[in-house]
């Protein structure tokens, strides 16, 4: 799945590339031609309304859907490129570093929040113990690998402050902290792509401010970048870079922030208008536009990392 | 092609029989989720039962109709077959619903070494051979046909457009279907779940206890054991169909029955069960939903 | 017919009447069940033909007998039964592990190291056969299968039901090529569970994929082609005469335990012929694999694939999602868990001398998944109480002569081994659906080891 160099189809800055992808679910045509990209340290945020299409997105991205039509391609750091929709789910994780969290959380509920974090290790901690043979005759490097593994797991757990709650079983924290275990469990994996669905669903502001500086921290101490579906407009506003708008599974906007949300068709679609009533109330939304945007940038904490 | 139009008649015949066990294991897994494995033993009752009732009559009352003997038999299948059948669910199965996903597993496989035993216990382990109560044989361009066959499969069709009218034209069957999608919102929407639950496993009992008496009159012997291999042939013929669909369960029950009796025409008759146990395994390697059912996309 | 029913705190004499009620209800129910089953029993007379005798005493009896139980269960077991779960509710903790509890694996080891020489110590050598043989390894054999099917379904979350085709796998495989090739046990035992796992590849393969049920459905498919093949495959097979003479173990190749070999144990040791002896030996031979086996599961289930097998049992999406190839995982899965049943089929042969299709039936896996299950899945201990509790109980009826005394010369107590073993399983399910040990130990911890309540815990979907 590397490409030559001659082949690289990628820019340097781009980490990821959607090219005319469809997904059709039977008669329903989830997906239609979409085409975006996102560049490497960004944040690129995916929204839409409701059935727009986005968690397919995500899914085609990582392997769970294969797309009806088109092309995916990933650039990692090193600059070997993959076509994702060629791989499965699982070599999407472990070969081209694309992690992801799921909008329904999915964790190990019965296995411990120490655990959920190690079996997200597994690969490496495969290799260390000689695929399971040497690790089995305790063999030294691999006690050692796993110590280490517990640490970069002690790791994460003080960037989301769970440490406390090490050993308890993962389904029985609150929801908030689920959520932030799940993004954890994801970064364990060490991606360098990282797919959040609704990362802030379900938060309240305390714990969806914390959410934006782990995001943030996440993007610049770890060097990865984010591909984040999100409905609470003051985490996209606050936190990407660049934002894709999709509606019906076409894309509808695609810029910074400020751009899209100017945006008359983003708005329109939002409010739920048809296409060619946008002229008439034009003038309406842009009032509305403008309220909006002032309520976002009141609300931006100091000290913003941008 | 005497020969061959010859077994598939045979084939059809024995593929009715499984057919109609396997709307019982069908339906239960389509409303439950749960592989009902003491069905097959549900149905080995139905042809004690069936078989005590002949035994019954002919002691008791002399000179009796077959017609008016077989319905009584069947009816008195499809009682007890039922009744044992209710009982169970209430005692092994509902207690533990929404519980652990294999305890209720278990519950059915202990349930099913009950029934067999049971049957051991009271009735003893011997073969029970009654002499036979419909010999009729008609002659068909050199293709001979029994009423016995023809009996079976006219009961089939009967039994199966019933059923399949109670299940798509009546409340009933909307209740069925609904507990099916989702239990809770069933629930809320006023929907009596567990007697819902309770109903279908007494309607699979019921065909599973026709199947019995027809099992009884066809062969004309019962043994304690006649649960395991016809359940695990009718539970095939459910996941071969397509396990939750009703026309699947016929269609694989007949599928069954005609695999059965070809390759013992035509291979080797040792090798029958393996032949049909190696194509449920190849039909669910390539097509894992069954034949008619259908397809699950993971939604993620 | 459920205690669930009962409408909480209805004043005593309303109870009373209630439970009279179901009392009776339980009656007619139990009337309409037995009442051709019991009442009436089909025997065949001197020509052979079937006719029916007639019992309604023993109906009478089974009817009071629901009718009394319902009466007892609904008015006195039903209300003690919820207080005491109430009062279980009100202390949530898990219970610290004491001393006792934490060592248990010790002492239990301990305890079987002592028990065949305890045993003959206490009632001869000729005697402690029976304890020795028909409790001590027969259980330990189902332990051991137990524990190896408790990694396919008990960790992984695949539902096997035909686990017994590879216990088939490696008692043939033992029998056949010691008797064809002379090949001794001690080569084969590690043959026998290697061709055990490598049937469990070629199997697992195609049907892994396969999700939920599914998985259950072909292999229980797999389990009675194997037993069919077995069967009918008798030139090789000898099919349903089974395979007979086949050759007992020797102590490494040192002394051995056939009557006329030269080395012969008893004659090295200038001791009286017994079959004592052999019985004894085997039972360590099986104590040592049984040990083996508990041990490597442990060890496994530290290490990343035990874990990210016990991931895959509660979420395989989202192992996928972490990289994990779910497919090589579920295979080891399949194939380790094959391979302790096909150790334990080794043995069983050596011990038997004699194998043949009928051990290896349906009914053998459900025994053994049911052990899995009742004991609570994922549970060493529990699994193996439940062992000593299934299999030796249902042993211990064969027992039970003084039941003669109760029952009439006539009570064969065997008869009902098979049906109070079923009872007991549907019994023992109903009260502890996670079966008997049903928290988890965690692999890993970082302050402190705490036992996670079966409540979080899922059992897979595969
Ligand atoms: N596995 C599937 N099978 C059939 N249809 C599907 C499947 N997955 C998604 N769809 C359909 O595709 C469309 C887009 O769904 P998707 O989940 O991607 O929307 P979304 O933008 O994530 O919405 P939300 O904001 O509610 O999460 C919906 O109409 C959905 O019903
Ligand atoms: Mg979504």
């Amino acid at each position: 799945m590397t490409q030559h160099p001659e082949e690289r189809r990628l820019s340097g800055d781009e980490v990821l590339r959607v090219e005319h992808m469809t997904m059709r679910f039977g008669g329903l045509i989830a997906i239609n031609d979409l085409s975006f990209s996102a560049k490497r340290g960004e944040i690129t945020a995916l929204i839409g309304p409701n059935g727009a299409g986005k968690t397919t997105v995500f899914n085609c991205v990582t392997g769970f859907y294969k797309p009806t039509m088109g092309r995916i391609l990933m650039r990692r750091s090193n600059g070997e490129e993959f076509n994702l929709e060629r791989m499965s789910d699982f070599e999407i994780n472990r070969d081209a570093k694309v992690s992801r969290t799921f909008q329904n959380i999915r964790l190990f509920t019965g296995l411990t929040v120490l655990e959920n974090l190690l079996v997200a290790q597994h690969n490496a901690l495969m290799k260390s113990s000689g695929f399971t043979v040497l690790g089995l005759l305790g063999w030294r490097p691999y006690k050692d690998a796993a110590k280490e593994a517990i640490e970069k797991a002690r790791y994460w757990l003080e960037m989301i402050n769970l440490v406390h709650r090490a050993d308890d079983p993962a389904g029985d924290l609150p929801y908030g902290e689920q959520r932030r275990l799940e993004i954890a469990r994801a970064m364990c994996t060490g991606p360098e792509f990282l797919c959040l669905d609704e990362p802030a669903a379900g938060l309240n502001p305390r714990e969806s401010l914390e959410l934006n500086t782990l995001l943030r921290s996440i993007r610049e101490k770890h060097d990865v970048s984010l591909l984040l579906i999100e409905h609470d407009m003051s985490v996209v506003m606050q936190i990407s870079d660049h934002v894709v708008v999709l509606e019906y599974g076409a894309k509808i906007s695609d810029g910074t922030p400020k751009h899209v949300q100017n945006d008359p068709r983003v708005i329109a679609a939002y409010l739920g208008v048809e296409d060619d009533e946008v002229d008439e109330v034009l003038e309406e939304i842009e009032e509305v536009a403008e309220e909006v945007s002032h309520e976002h940038e009141a609300g931006q904490p100091t000290g913003d990392a941008r | 092609m005497e020969y061959f139009i010859q077994q598939t008649i045979n084939g059809v015949t024995l593929g009715s029989v499984y057919g109609m066990i396997a709307i019982g294991y069908t339906m239960v897994y389509g409303i439950i989720g749960m592989i009902n494995f003491s069905h097959g033993d549900v149905f080995m009752l139905g042809t004690f039962a069936a078989l005590i009732m002949f035994l019954i009559l002919t002691s008791l009352v002399a000179g009796m109709g077959v017609a008016a003997m077989l319905l009584v038999m069947m009816a008195t299948a499809i009682v007890m077959s039922s009744l044992w059948s209710w009982v169970i669910e209430r005692i092994a199965y509902r207690p533990l619903r929404g519980s652990f996903r294999l305890a209720p597993l278990i519950t059915a496989i202990g349930m099913s070494i009950v029934l067999s035993n049971f049957i051991q216990v009271t009735q003893g382990p011997r073969n029970k051979p009654i002499p036979p109560m419909v010999t009729k044989v008609y002659d068909v361009y050199g293709v001979t046909i029994s009423l016995k066959q023809i009996l079976i499969v006219l009961i089939t069709i009967v039994m199966m457009t019933a059923f399949w009218y109670v299940v798509t034209k009546t409340s009933l069957g909307r209740a069925q279907r609904a507990t099916e999608q989702d239990r809770k919102m069933a629930a809320l929407l006023g929907i009596d779940v567990d007697r819902t639950i309770s109903i279908t496993f007494v309607m699979g009992a019921s065909l599973a206890g026709v199947a019995g008496a027809m099992y009884l009159m066809y062969y004309g012997v019962a043994t304690f054991s006649d649960g395991f291999i016809p359940g695990v042939k009718a539970f095939t013929a459910a996941v071969l169909g397509g396990i939750g669909s009703l026309p699947g369960a016929l269609l694989g029950g007949l599928l069954i029955g005609l695999i059965e009796s070809l390759w013992s025409a035509y291979f080797s008759i040792d090798y029958k069960d393996v032949a049909t146990f190696s194509i449920l395994a190849i039909v669910l390697i390539f097509k894992p939903s069954g034949l008619l059912g259908r397809p699950e996309i993971e939604k993620v | 017919m459920t205690a669930a029913a009962q409408p909480p705190r209805i004043p005593s004499d309303d109870r009373l009447k209630w439970a009279l009620r179901e009392a009776l209800f339980a009656g007619l129910i139990s009337f309409g069940m037995f009442v051709l089953y019991v009442g009436l029993e089909t025997t065949q007379n001197i020509r052979n033909q079937l006719v029916l005798n007639q019992r309604w005493g023993l109906l009478a009896i089974l009817v009071a007998i629901a009718v009394v139980g319902r009466f007892l269960i609904v008015y006195f077991i039903g209300p003690w039964f919820a207080a005491r779960k109430a009062a279980k509710a009100a202390k949530t903790e898990v219970p610290t592990q004491s001393l006792l509890r934490r060592n248990i694996g010790w002492i239990a080891l301990l305890a079987l190291l002592v028990f065949p020489m305890a045993m003959v110590w206490l009632v001869g050598p000729q005697k402690s056969l029976k304890w020795v043989d028909n409790y001590g390894v027969q259980i330990l054999i189902y332990v051991m299968l137990a524990w190896g099917l408790n990694i396919v379904v008990g960790l992984a979350g695949l539902l096997d039901l035909g686990y017994v085709a590879f216990y088939a796998v490696g008692a043939y495989s033992y029998a056949l090529l010691s008797l064809y090739f002379g090949l001794s046990f001690w080569t084969l035992l590690p043959l026998a569970g290697i061709l055990a796992a490598f049937w469990g590849i070629i199997l697992g393969f195609p049907v892994l994929r396969l999700r939920g049920d599914y998985l259950a459905v072909v292999t229980l498919a797999f389990g009675e082609i194997i037993r069919l093949v077995l069967i009918n495959w008798t030139d090789v097979t000898q099919g349903t005469f089974g395979v007979s003479g086949v050759p007992k173990a020797s102590i490494f190749g040192i002394w051995s335990f056939e009557v006329g070999a030269d080395n012969n144990f008893a004659k090295a040791f200038g001791l009286r012929q017994s079959s004592a002896y052999y019985k004894i030996f085997l039972f360590y031979v099986i104590l040592a694999m049984c040990a083996v086996t508990a041990v490597v599961t442990i060890r496994l289930r530290n290490m990343p694939i035990g874990r990210a097998w016990e991931a895959l049992r509660e979420d395989e999406i989202a192992c996928r999602s972490l990289g994990i190839n779910t497919v090589t995982t579920k295979l080891t899965a399949f194939s380790i868990g094959a391979m302790f049943g096909g150790f334990a089929g080794a043995f069983f042969a050596a011990r038997q001398g004699f194998i043949s299709p009928e051990s290896f039936t349906f009914h053998e896996s459900a025994i053994i998944l049911a052990v899995v299950v009742l004991g609570g899945m994922g549970s060493l201990f529990g699994i193996a109480v439940a062992a000593i509790v299934m299999i030796g109980g249902t042993e211990l009826l064969r027992e039970m002569h003084f039941l003669k005394t109760i029952f009439g010369p006539d009570f064969t107590p065997e008869l009902y081994r098979m049906l109070i073993f079923g009872l007991a399983m549907v019994i023992v399910m109903v009260l502890k659906p996670r079966g008997l040990v049903s928290v988890r130990n965690p692999t890993a911890f970082l302050h402190e080891r705490k036992a996670v309540s079966s409540a979080f815990t899922k059992e897979g979907h595969g």
